[in-house]
């Protein structure tokens, strides 16, 4: 512990012995926070910032930005298609946007967003006051953002990737991809997932060490759940896709030239598949199950009752991230595989159904028994019912070796994954927008522009995408620039264009009515929806260190649990940015623990590893010079570390907590405590 | 199911703008209509499905027994799919209908009546049954619709034919034991009617993938692991497919033909393919040969009989005798023809075919040549 630490604890301590328990100490104490949690303002300090709530925004507002590039991508690929041998975009243009529309949808858009909402939201659900590790936590922003820039300005250097975003050798290797293509789209896969790993360590770390006491593991919001699940997959899926595209990117690399999977030399293409597989289907599960956190909250909320299911629907989750994991081949089942072990993916295919049928009739289950406060929120789940399902049933379809025959790489599959991943995924999202906006702004997001916004994607969305299952039946391979009129595929794909086109008018709404509620929303007060969870039990948007005083939680619901007498804890000190440590079971109080605070470091980090991986693309130089520039950053990240944990001795709860820093008994109630 | 006679696709454009519009509507009103009048909507719906996916290039309209199986299996996936989504949709609206109104202040319920909870969880618990039933239910079929396709696979007399892919064509390969009975060709594969069909399947560059909507499913040509494929057609016809695996640039102009005739018919095919390439006829045909010969036309296509032996481009020795050029993708004709020869990098970018710079004489001297390759 430096010296500097020692002398601050030891004002606060007397200072705190001098006190009496008023509204005025209350507030002192809540400025004296204020000052602490202050993060630093200017370009510097935009660049310093580590609070969690703020880096969460920027990932979601970046992911969100992506996602409207990759959905302009998506219509002008539409336009090329409305017409047999059309000319708009001409087979090099459209090669390149389908393979960056499906890049930064799956690694720039669904996992990142996710991964911020769960950011922003999980350290307020789970009642402390940073992410575990901020500094790190900021560093996996910047890098991020940097895979995705670095695909987009090669995107309009003309360099954008060309292979498909699942980039199958040999196709994409060096023989048949020459140019910096492929080299571009694989760093920017590695430095993506080096940010999905980033923040799957932080959200592991921040639910199972920080949670308020008790909230014990049988406590926890679903939504904190769902993110835990999806964390552990991060970090066992995309090894995975780095392992791969690092491994290509080596075999692509004229001066290293490895030939992992060149067939001519004792390679193989199939070990691609499977590596990249191994991780896209997890993927899935990966957008999807955070997805299934906002569903549970939102019905929770709005259908006015406890969850239906808690148990099932947690263990439903943890068993789709296992069964998860045992589905890659139905990728495949059209290679040269033999046909036994196809079989067995199509009984774990078909078996990972059953633990989504559970979660879905338990979400009918808690509508069903629920009064409903029909509002935006619940009818984009209510969306997300209508098309999920379809698109879960298609994949039932998929599933089958001899239907798949038939179906795999066609508008059929194209159809299917649009039901799953936007049906899944896209229209929870949207729903937890319009849910957490009040939270995130202060402000509420128009009802009204909300239901235009809902019809006209949910109409969009089906005319775009129900005609491709006929598409698919009918012939039509994915990803083709163009067909024949012979083919007589014309007309449906005028109704798909017409549908993309409803589809991007749904999403101007939604930006209006953003940017329209953030000047003129109505106020959104602490807890507008009237719901459960802790993060509305502060303000709107919450202050910076989250909780004056960390709650103790009584039950699931927190907020609709809690008695009048409820418990705080106190004796953190509002000198240091300090939080409470539990332990993993029970969130029986541990030790305080000292978060880091505002630094540019990580931003200085992230420069020098988006640089080393830019650089590998042209020399491998890049690697020494790089990791000699990182071991030089990360050495002064490690000095200036001013973390520290101290013991909490006699640590239960708030009267212990006296005892150990001489505060007053502190029987706060909640309302007190924002006075 | 639905397994009528071919129709061409040219008869079925008109009544496919009818079906189109028959389907917006349908939809439109499926997704206002209650639950009861949607079941009745969705039977007509259905139909409007089969009756959209018919064709040359269709994965329900099953030309042989490979594809009746595989046609079969989708009608049952289908029709318990269908039947699943639309109760839960049932059960989501009824839900919507009945439940009491609520908002932000309403008290939650924390503490529910036990016994309803008991009732609704007894559902579930029965819900769940259904689902795995169904999904077993699936399951085996699926297995069992496997298991027959593949015993195609034992019969000894099939007819083997080697395809190689190539980006961004096939070439087909007819072997015979005799060796000057090989026949070469390219995007077009004769097959006789009823017998079963031997595909072995390799790929020259990267990875392609075989698909024969209305015989059989798809199977991938992946570089360094040869494999075969079974199917058999049981109506003649003409059947259209094309490469289902993104190979590049091209992908999408990568088709072929499958032309199921006949035994008598094929014999007559494969013996008139045997034949060198016709012999010039006219002087026109005769100056063509010359300007084929002479420039670097040689250096990628094959003719026999004559010194132009290149295998890069498909063998052109009956060139007249096919339907389409440019892989399946553009029409033999006159005119087709003399843009392909001028500028193909017009018609399918990206193609290892350079432009040819042919004066009007020459070119017109030229197409006269190919077109007597019958």
């Amino acid at each position: 512990m430096n010296k500097d630490n020692e002398e601050k604890i030891k004002e606060e301590k007397d200072r705190k012995q001098s006190r009496l328990i008023t509204p005025e100490t209350i507030e002192a104490e809540r400025r004296e926070l204020e000052k602490t949690w202050f993060e630093p303002r200017g370009i510097i300090g935009w660049f310093s910032n580590t609070n969690h709530k703020t880096i969460g925004l920027r990932i979601i507002c970046t992911a969100f930005v992506f996602f409207l590039l990759g959905g302009i991508l998506a219509l002008l690929m539409r336009l090329q298609l409305t017409r047999p041998e059309n000319n708009v975009l001409g087979p090099d243009l459209y090669n390149q946007f389908f393979t960056t529309h499906g890049t930064t949808m799956m690694f720039l858009f669904a996992v990142p967003v996710m991964e911020g909402m769960g950011i922003y939201l999980v350290p307020l659900m789970v009642g402390t006051r940073n992410v575990a590790f901020p500094r790190m936590n900021a560093l996996g922003y910047y890098v991020y953002l940097i895979g995705g820039i670095l695909l987009y300005v090669g995107l309009i250097l003309n360099v954008g990737p060309d292979a498909g975003w699942f980039a199958y050798v040999p196709l994409s290797g060096p023989e048949f991809s020459p140019g910096k293509r492929i080299d571009l789209w694989s760093q920017m896969v590695s430095l993506t997932e080096i940010a999905a790993l980033i923040g799957a360590v932080e959200i592991i770390t921040t639910v199972f060490k920080q949670r308020a006491p008790g909230m014990s593991l049988n406590r926890i919001p679903l939504f904190v759940w769902a993110q835990v699940v999806t964390a552990f997959m991060i970090i066992f899926a995309m090894p995975a896709v780095m392992l791969a595209s690092s491994l290509l990117s080596m075999d692509r690399m004229m001066n290293i030239s490895t030939h992992f999977f060149n067939q001519a030399e004792g390679g193989d293409p199939i070990l691609w598949q499977h590596l990249f597989w191994f991780f896209g289907h997890p993927e899935v599960y990966i957008i999807f199950i955070p997805a299934t956190g906002f569903v549970s909250m939102i019905i929770t909320t709005f259908a006015r009752r406890k969850t239906f299911g808690y148990t099932a629907l947690v263990l439903t989750m943890i068993a789709t991230g296992f069964i998860g994991f045992g589905v890659w081949v139905h990728h495949m089942f059209a290679t040269p595989l033999p046909q036994l072990g196809q079989s067995i993916f199509t009984a774990s295919s078909m078996l990972i159904v059953i633990p989504n049928a559970v979660q879905l009739f338990c979400w009918l289950a808690t509508l069903w028994a629920g009064r409903w406060n029909l509002k935006t929120p619940l009818i984009f789940v209510l969306g997300f019912f209508a098309i999920f399902v379809m698109g879960g049933l298609t994949g039932v379809m998929l599933a089958s070796v001899p239907l798949n025959l038939q179906l795999h790489d066609t508008f059929f599959v194209v159809a299917h994954f649009h039901y799953v991943l936007i049906g899944g995924a896209v229209f929870p999202l949207f729903g937890a927008i319009y849910f957490w906006f009040p939270k995130f702004t202060g402000k509420l997001l128009s009802e009204k522009a909300g239901i235009v916004n809902f019809i006209l994607l949910f109409v969009g969305f089906n005319l775009v995408f129900f005609p491709m299952h006929i598409l698919g039946l009918n012939g039509m391979p994915r990803r083709v620039y163009t067909y024949i009129p012979e083919t007589g595929w014309a007309n449906l794909n005028v109704l798909a264009t017409i549908g993309a086109g409803v589809m991007g008018l749904g999403a101007l709404v939604f930006i209006g009515n953003v940017l329209y509620s953030l000047k003129r929303g109505a106020i959104a007060g602490e807890n507008p929806w009237g719901a459960d969870t802790l993060e509305w039990s502060v303000s709107s948007p919450p202050p910076e260190y989250n909780f004056q005083y960390i709650p103790v939680v009584q039950g699931r619901h927190a907020i609709w649990e809690k008695t009048e007498d409820a418990a705080v804890v106190t004796g953190l000190s509002v000198k240091l940015r300090e939080t409470l440590s539990t332990t993993i079971q029970d969130a029986v109080p541990e030790h305080k623990n000292q978060l880091a605070g505002p630094t540019i470091i990580p931003f200085l980090m992230s420069l020098v590893i988006g640089g080393v991986f830019i650089g590998f693309i042209f020399t491998p130089w890049a690697m020494p010079v790089g990791l000699t520039a990182s071991f030089i950053v990360l050495f002064i990240w490690f000095w200036s570390n001013s973390t520290s944990h101290r013991p909490f001795t006699h640590g239960k709860i708030q009267e212990d907590a006296k005892k150990e820093d001489g505060a007053p008994p502190a029987q706060l109630k909640p309302t007190e405590a924002n006075v | 199911m639905n397994t009528g006679k071919l129709k061409r696709n040219e008869q079925e454009k008109p009544d496919k703008r009818k079906i189109l519009s028959a389907l917006i509507c349908a939809r439109l009103l499926f997704q206002k209509a209650s639950s009861k009048s949607r079941l009745f909507l969705f039977s007509i719906f259905a139909g409007l499905i089969c009756a959209g996916c018919r064709g040359s290039q269709s994965a329900l309209d099953a030309g042989g027994i490979q594809s009746e199986r595989l046609e079969n299996l989708w009608w049952i996936f289908f029709y318990i799919c269908a039947t699943v989504y639309l109760i839960v949709m049932a059960i989501l609206l009824t839900a919507l209908f009945r439940t009491k109104k609520a908002d932000a202040q309403t008290a939650a319920e924390i503490a529910p009546n036990p016994e309803r909870e008991k009732r609704i969880s007894n559902s579930v618990k029965v819900a769940v049954a259904v689902s795995l039933i169904a999904l077993f239910a699936l399951m085996i079929t699926s297995f069992r619709t496997g298991r027959a396709i593949n015993t195609l696979a034992q019969s000894p007399d099939a007819l083997s034919i080697k395809i190689k892919g190539h980006q961004w064509w096939w070439e087909v390969e007819y072997e015979d034991p005799t060796p000057s009975n090989n026949v070469t060709t390219a995007n077009e594969i004769h097959i006789p009617v009823g017998r079963p069909i031997k595909l072995e399947l390799e790929s020259n560059d990267v990875i392609h993938s075989f698909w024969l909507p209305n015989l059989h499913g798809k199977k991938d040509l992946v570089p360094n692991y040869p494999t075969t494929f079974y199917f058999q057609a049981d109506k003649a016809g003409t059947y259209s497919g094309q490469c289902a695996e993104y190979c590049g640039y091209q992908h999408a102009k990568m088709r072929f033909i499958v032309v199921a005739e006949a035994p008598e018919d094929f014999d007559k095919w494969i013996n008139a393919q045997r034949q060198s390439s016709a012999v010039p006829a006219t002087d026109l045909q005769k100056r063509g040969q010359e300007i084929f010969l002479t420039s670097v036309c040689t250096q990628c296509h094959t003719i026999q009989g004559t010194i132009a032996g290149g295998k890069v481009g498909p063998n052109l020795t009956h060139i007249a005798s096919q339907q389409y050029i440019a892989a399946g993708s553009l029409q033999n004709t006159r005119e087709h023809l003399e843009n392909w020869v001028t500028d193909p990098q017009k018609i399918k970018p990206g193609i290892r075919m350079p432009m040819n710079n042919y004066s009007k004489e020459d070119l017109e001297a030229l197409i006269e040549y190919l077109e007597n390759l019958k």
